[in-house]
Parts: C-alpha cells; structure tokens; sequence
C-alpha cells in the first residue's frame, strides 16, 4: 500500500509537468507571469536593502561635499547645453538634406528608464528581467541599452515586469556593422557560456579588414535595432570555413554581469 | 517529520529561487549560479513523506521556471527524478553521514542540469553551451555537494528549535526505590 502511494504521486508529478509543458504559449505566459509575481514582496525588499546603505551614506555625506559636487554638476549642464544646442543645430541641417534628397528623416529616440530586477537563475540562458512592463508602455522586441551600448532586446511582456534577452543569449541575435571603410556588416551571436563580455561577430565577408579597436555598431538591418548603437569593439579576427567568411571576437562595451540600469529605447 | 519542517522546506525552495536571481556573486566569481533545488530535493527525499517531495519538485520547479527562461514545467522532471530514487532506497542510505549527504547533494546536483538540458534540446530550444559549460556543470556539482550537508544541519536546528521534542522516558521506577529508614 505504502509503495503504491509513492507511484501515484510520481504518476501526479509527471502528469502535472506534461500538462503544463503542453499548455498553450499564452497561457504559460500567464502563469509564469502570476508565479514570478510572488516574488515581488522580496525583491522589493531586496531594494530596499541595498538602498539602504547608500541612504545612510547620503544622510553623513558632509555639506562641503555636496557643494563641490552640485557646483560640478551646474558646470555639467552648461557643457551639456552648449552639445545640445551643436546637436540641434546638426539634427536641423541633417533634417534639410534628407528633405533636400527625398530622404526620410529620422525619429528622435525616446528612453524609458528600467531597474534590472533579477537575473536568470539557469546558467544556460542570458536574460534578466527589467521593472517596466505593457503598464509602461513596453513591447516584445524592443532595444534595451545603457548609456555605453546595446545590451539586448525585450523578449516577453508583462503588465509590470518584462524579460530582457543579452547579447550573447543564442536567442538575441543583432545585426552589427564594423566602423572601417568598408562597412563591413556581419551577425552577432553568443560566444560561450563563461565570458560575457566577449560575442562572436560571424558571417563577415572573407574580404573584411578588419582591425584590432575598431568600433561596432548595429547596422539597422532587421528592423528591431535602429542604426548606430554601439555595440562594442574588435578584438580578433580569423578566417573559417575554409576562408568562405570571417569571424571575429567582438568586446561588448557593457559589462553584462554588473547591469542594475537600463535604458528600453521605445521609439 | 512535523507540518512545520514541510512548510519550512517549501518556504527555503522559495527563498532559494529568489536568492539565485538575485545574487550575482557566485556568477561573476565563478562564472556559474549555483542552484540550490537539487540539494533541497535531497533533504527532503531522505526527511520527508512523497507529499512533500512531489510538493517541493512541483513548485520548486515552478519557482525557478518563473524567473528563468526555461519552458515553465521542464524543472519539475530533473527535480523529482533526483529525489525519487533516493526517496525509494532511504531506508537502505546512511542519511545521518555528512559524507553521504554530501555526495548525493553532488550527484543530484550534477543530474538535474543534465537532465534539464536534454530535456530543452528535445523540445527544440537552443540553450547557451560550450567547454565552458563543464565548468558551470562542476560548480553547480561542488555547490550542490556542499549545501546538502548544510540544509541538514540547518532543518535540524529548525527542527530543535522551533518543534516539539519526542520526551523520552525516564529510567526510575518507584516500586523499585530502595526505601533507607529506621527499623522501628
């Protein structure tokens, strides 16, 4: 009797993991959703916790201090000021050309700014998950970068909390361009499992010169990263497939493993 | 095994999968998480009834499904098919041993991943892997061999603390005190 109790409860739990492998996209969706919700109380606990040492800090932070600092600041903004108005001007003159040419012109990028929540807690998945969700604004496929580079795109959405894809997970692929004379374009894919500062960029033509430091942007092809995000810098380069293409190593400019804020470009 | 001791076991699978979200160290240490369900499976199977093995292998894996880009329910397979065997064969397993624990936490600990892993590869997923996935495979090993014998030590404190304990019965027997007295 006491064997047959241990089979119907294995019979139970396998029964319960196929049911659930096979329910329908949305519906596990949903429920992965509602479940990773329950965890909401700790990370906000979470955040409070490590927010609390540099209140402390603040709080004993001397006047002088804080004076140097907004006194930096205000000399900040007017550096800034000043960029900006050589921006806008450059931005205007651009606009005119591409008028002048029957050229598009090009949307201003808009940020929404997003704490990184948690991290995937498998080693063979590179993906965290961000605190703004379809509540802000969020869709799938969105680029999420950092004020240094491209960091990934939006995967899945929920209504407070969305799922990031990192360069580097076999399911975030990017379209990038090397910053040489050529131009040569090529298609960023994860590298390996343990360093996640290092992508491989392949399919470059066998052609490509390619040079240590040269800078890596997002080419635009594909639709889901604008052009001219950057991505990172070559490292190496080597011919495989029998010299049919190129590969290279590409340095990410971000370090993955220390995000705690992200930018979700929604336009 | 009290109530107590299979709502604190559930309560430490959640505490676990937050944990591994959250802390970062290990990762950038070592280069893997360590996941701590397999050694969490281990104690149970050798300290609780199936309920709570089938319990701890449902909602763990939930848990960690949820915060994972696993498919939701592939965690529960690797997690019940560690604990069950050991389940089935406690009474023939010296659970009392910190050897013997640690060396189930690190077989366990090595399974599940595999397990998961294949698992995703039928179901047609792409999962990041490479040489460097040994290394991770040996770090979740190691972790998982060490946190075995600590989830023991730390339910048994629990257990000492928070629970009844079994009153034993005393050696005296009156009917056979030798009464010292004065013959009158």
């Amino acid at each position: 009797m006491f064997k047959q109790n241990n089979y119907i409860a294995a019979g139970i739990v396998v029964l319960a993991a196929v049911l659930i492998l096979s329910l329908p996209s949305s519906a596990t969706a949903h429920l992965k959703l509602a479940l990773g919700s329950l965890f909401l109380p700790l990370f906000g606990l979470a955040n409070a916790g490590q927010q609390l040492p540099a209140d402390l800090a603040d709080s004993v932070l001397p006047r002088r201090e804080l004076l140097h600092e907004i006194a930096n600041l205000r000399q900040q903004v007017q550096q800034l000021q000043v960029q900006q108005l050589q921006a806008q001007a450059t931005a205007k003159e651009n606009d005119r050309f591409r008028d002048l040419y029957g050229w598009q012109r090009q949307q201003p990028w808009k940020f929404k700014l997003a704490r990184v929540i948690t991290r995937d807690p498998a080693n063979w998945w590179r993906t965290i998950e961000i605190d703004l969700g379809s509540h802000d604004g969020i869709t799938p496929n969105l680029p999420v970068l950092t004020q240094d580079g491209l960091i990934g795109r939006v995967s899945s959405v929920g209504l407070t909390r969305s799922q990031v894809i990192l360069i580097g997970d076999p399911n975030c692929r990017v379209s990038v361009l090397v910053q040489n004379t050529a131009q040569d374009t090529g298609i960023l894919s994860a590298s390996g499992p343990l360093n996640s500062s290092l992508a491989d960029l392949t399919y470059l033509s066998s052609s490509a010169n390619l040079k240590s430091g040269q800078q890596v942007l997002t080419s635009g092809i594909g639709g889901v990263f604008p052009r001219g995000i950057p991505v990172g810098e070559i490292v190496d380069s080597r011919q495989v497939e029998f010299g049919l293409y190129t590969q290279a190593r590409v340095k990410l400019n971000v370090n993955l493993g220390a995000l705690e804020e992200v930018m979700v470009l929604v336009q | 095994m009290n109530v107590l001791n299979s709502i604190l076991v559930l309560a430490a699978a959640f505490l676990c999968v937050f944990g591994e979200s959250v802390l970062t160290g290990p990762r950038n240490l070592l280069g893997a998480q360590i996941v701590l369900l397999p050694a969490l499976m281990i104690y149970a199977a050798l300290s609780c009834n199936i309920g709570i093995v089938s319990l701890l292998a449902i909602f763990g894996g939930l848990w960690f499904d949820s915060l994972s880009a696993n498919p939701l329910g592939l965690t529960i397979l690797p997690l019940f098919i560690i604990s069950f065997p050991v389940f089935l064969q406690r009474d023939l397993i010296l659970r009392e041993l910190p050897f013997a624990q640690f060396i189930l936490g690190g077989v366990a600990s090595a399974i599940a991943p595999f397990i998961s892993v294949l698992l995703l590869l039928t179901a047609g997923k792409h999962p990041l892997l490479g040489w460097g996935s040994l290394w991770q495979w040996l770090v979740m090993t190691a972790g998982g061999a060490l946190a075995t014998p600590f989830f023991f030590a730390l339910f048994g404190w629990c257990d000492k603390a928070l629970g009844y304990q079994v009153r034993t019965e005393t050696s005296f027997r009156p009917d056979r005190e030798i009464l010292r007295r004065r013959r009158t």
